[in-house]
């Protein structure tokens, strides 16, 4: 009798091999499957690639990446570090892809803190609040966000004045084509010394918290934790800069010619991109957030209000802790999304990876390096990211017995 | 234990604030110092951004001029609409035929509305589509029944954006149906080739996918053998939304319960004829609210085609805009954009959502 299993049925059947014909045996059949996937995707595989040998040989063009450490000869707008048309083409993706470090860092954040903060007010019991917060989610959701960064780009080119006119929503801070310029704080060596103190002040608070919950768990006493924190975080600094005398000079930007000189400046591009980024990816993260903390159910508030806790301490204690849970995996994806997303800096010219590098590949002509370059640092950012996720979500997963 | 004295027996109505439209703004408005607070900061936003807006649309804009007209106005300039929307909508279709494009998308639109009904979900609604994307196939084409041929090159605007997205669509999710078996296979190899593929295209930018299809696919085939750069960004569409709709897949059949599977053996099913009869039917029934989902981002990202410099409708747009006559009025050519996109998207999520209940309901 055949004995009809699916193919690649685990071996190791002691049906006696003799009796059924080869293509019955589920062991065989799925070693032939498997190779005959095998041979397609090498065929197609190989077919490509000799294709492509034989019109990069017609075309002339060289493969490999020596390409890397010729001249550039292009200039880039913004760069984190020192950058001219004169060095390699390997420094120019370099500072594109710090650039899209930058991006994706700043938006990540943004968009994290926006969309918890829109979230949060979707399940407001303002009925107005939770209204607006529904249409935010919707509107930003339903629209590409390639349109939206041409929109924000727009509105810096054609709807805000010239440095001449430029607008001041808070004193100190400009808006006009040219970007967003603000004052910063003169270079003063007590700065330095108050970002020490404030990462000093992060280590203290950490091991604060840890020595409280064992406490809390050895003895039951509570120590005001949020408190100490604050004053730990805020106070160190201030501590620093009461020490130093209050340096308090500022660079104010000052209208030269047709541009701003001093303070700090952010391009339109930046702008622009990080805004529709963080607009875009705030909706999605808003919309994970409530669902999350909707899914959350109702008995476990209703039971930490039952044993008395504050309201606070039940979003804190009770419901982040389990909504977190549901929210990670699917927040994951958003963070990768808005990195990915930030290659469309190309379309309105803000220097990132992809943007540096379709720009090396119309000098050059090495497509195919190019390409396969941009996708392996997304696969490596994409890596990086889910691993980190993933560590986190497993310090944060439910302990079972 | 409780005892009412009410005196005289009458009915003592509820307090006038706590029923009816005062009663609802005392619960959901001012309930509460934060909660009035949150209201009145909202009521002040309102004030100070609505009315501006009301005017810039309404009151200071104007409708039908020319672009000389709308350099001296304050308000909104919708006259580049009234004017340019023929070729926003169409691209560079040849003007005197713009009626066949219109007819394909409003027989794609007839479609979709059709198909929302769930039952009318099957066989002849099958055939429906089939020979509506045929008929939309022609219409656009032309060079039979006495319509006159119109290359691809030429297409554009919304036709090219709904084409990008249902094409791909269609196409994508069998793949993506295969690529999730694969996933789920137990032969190791299929599996692995099956993950690999997921996880790379997952992990990388459509934009470069793109890039792909316009500048290193070319290099892929023979000498002398092109292929229409539509159809090659069409490919990096589908390619891309596979993968995606793998995940969803792959979601639905892990939602399968083993005993399925397992009933499906004792019958003496094979591997084919169990995913087909049993275990497909259940897991695409369970996904397709997140598949709705995949649609509408799929037709969003159609917009990303701007980047290899095919027409759909924010080329189309933009081209309008680098129009001398008409440069300056980006936000209200984008803001009309972001209708289109969000009329389309906000129908499909809404429909997710209906669907999510329908199905959702214990049957």
């Amino acid at each position: 009798m055949n004995v009809q299993q699916p193919a690649g049925y685990p071996v190791g059947e002691s049906i006696d091999d003799h009796q059924i014909p080869f293509w019955h045996n589920p062991a065989r059949r799925a070693l032939v499957y498997q190779l005959a996937a095998l041979i397609i995707t090498a065929a197609i595989g190989g077919y490509l690639f000799h294709n492509t040998v034989v019109n990069l040989k017609r075309q002339s063009i060289a493969t490999g990446f020596g390409f890397l450490e010729r001249e550039a000869s292009f200039e880039i707008g913004e760069s984190p570090i020192p950058f001219s048309a004169s060095q390699s083409y390997a420094r120019a993706l370099l500072v594109g892809l710090l650039n899209t470090i930058k991006v994706a860092v700043t938006g990540v954040c943004l968009s994290l803190v926006l969309g918890l903060f829109v979230g949060i007010c979707r399940l407001s019991g303002n009925w107005l609040v939770a209204r607006l917060a529904a249409l935010y989610i919707e509107v930003f959701q339903d629209i590409p966000v390639l349109l939206q960064l041409f929109f924000w780009y727009a509105v810096f080119y054609d709807s805000l004045p010239p440095p001449r006119l430029a607008i001041t929503p808070l004193p100190g801070v400009f808006l006009c084509n040219r970007g967003l310029i603000f004052a910063v704080p003169q270079d003063h060596p007590a700065y330095r010394a108050m970002a020490a103190a404030f990462l000093a002040g992060c280590v203290i608070v950490f091991l604060l918290r840890r020595w409280a919950r064992k406490r809390q768990e050895r003895t039951g006493r509570i120590f005001p934790v949020v408190r100490t924190s604050f004053g730990m975080l805020l106070g160190l600094p201030f501590m620093v800069w009461a020490g130093a005398g209050f340096p308090v000079a500022i660079r104010v930007p000052q209208l030269s010619g047709f541009n701003f000189s001093g303070g700090m400046a952010i391009s339109p591009e930046f702008t622009a991109l990080l805004l529709g980024l963080v607009l875009y990816t705030a909706a999605f993260v808003a919309e994970i957030v409530r669902a999350g903390i909707q899914a959350v159910s109702k008995g476990q508030s209703e039971a930490a209000m039952a044993i008395g806790l504050k309201p606070w301490q039940i979003m804190n204690l009770v419901i982040l802790p389990q909504a977190l849970r549901i929210i990670i995996p699917p927040l994951t994806s958003q963070m990768m999304n808005l990195t990915k997303n930030s290659s469309l800096a190309v379309a309105i010219g803000y220097p990132d990876f992809v943007s540096v590098a379709s720009t090396t590949i119309n000098q050059t002509g090495q497509a195919i390096e190019g390409v396969a370059m941009i996708m392996v640092i997304y696969l490596i950012m994409s890596l990086i990211t889910s691993a980190f996720m993933n560590w986190y979500n497993r310090k944060k997963a439910i302990i079972e017995r | 234990m409780m005892t009412v004295y009410y005196g005289s027996g009458e009915d003592v109505r509820p307090p006038v604030t706590s029923t009816g439209a005062l009663g609802w703004i005392r619960e959901n408005l001012f309930n509460g110092a934060l909660n009035s607070i949150l209201t009145l900061l909202c009521l002040a936003l309102f004030a100070r951004v609505f009315p501006p807006l009301f005017r810039w649309i309404f009151i200071d804009s104007l409708w039908m001029s020319t672009s000389s007209a709308c350099r001296n106005i304050k308000g909104a300039c919708w006259s580049i609409i009234s004017t340019n929307y023929r070729f926003i909508l169409f691209g560079f279709y040849p003007y005197a035929l713009q009626w066949r494009p219109t007819i394909a998308v409003l027989l794609l639109i007839v479609l979709l509305l059709v198909s929302r009904n769930r039952s009318f979900w099957n066989k002849s609604l099958l055939y429906a589509w089939i020979a509506g994307l045929l008929a939309m196939g022609i219409l656009m084409q032309g060079g039979m029944f006495g319509l006159q041929r119109v290359q691809s090159d030429q297409w554009g605007g919304l036709p090219l954006t709904l084409l990008l997205a249902v094409f791909g669509l269609a196409a994508a999710y069998p793949l993506g149906v295969l690529l999730a078996l694969g996933r789920r296979s137990r032969l190791a190899v299929i599996r692995v080739l099956s993950v690999l593929y997921i996880e790379i295209i997952r992990g990388v930018p459509l934009v470069s996918l793109l890039f792909m299809s316009a500048i290193v696919f070319p290099l892929f085939l023979p000498e002398g053998m092109t292929v229409n750069k539509i159809i090659r960004a069409q490919a990096a569409i589908i390619l891309f939304t596979a993968a995606y709709i793998a995940e969803v897949v792959r979601g639905g059949l892990q939602g399968i319960p083993k005993g399925q599977y397992e009933a499906a053996e004792s019958l003496g099913l094979n591997y084919v004829q169990t995913m087909r009869l049993i275990v497909l039917p259940q897991a695409l029934k369970i996904v397709i609210p997140p598949s709705v989902s995949v649609l509408i981002s799929a037709f969003k990202d159609t917009s990303l085609v701007v980047i290899i410099a095919l027409y759909d409708l924010l080329k189309t747009t933009q081209s309008t805009l680098s129009n001398p006559n008409w440069m300056g009025f980006s936000s209200e050519a984008y803001v009309f954009l972001a209708c289109i996109y969000f009329i389309c998207c906000y129908g499909m999520s809404r429909y997710s959502r209906q669907l999510e209940r329908e199905l959702g309901a214990p049957a």
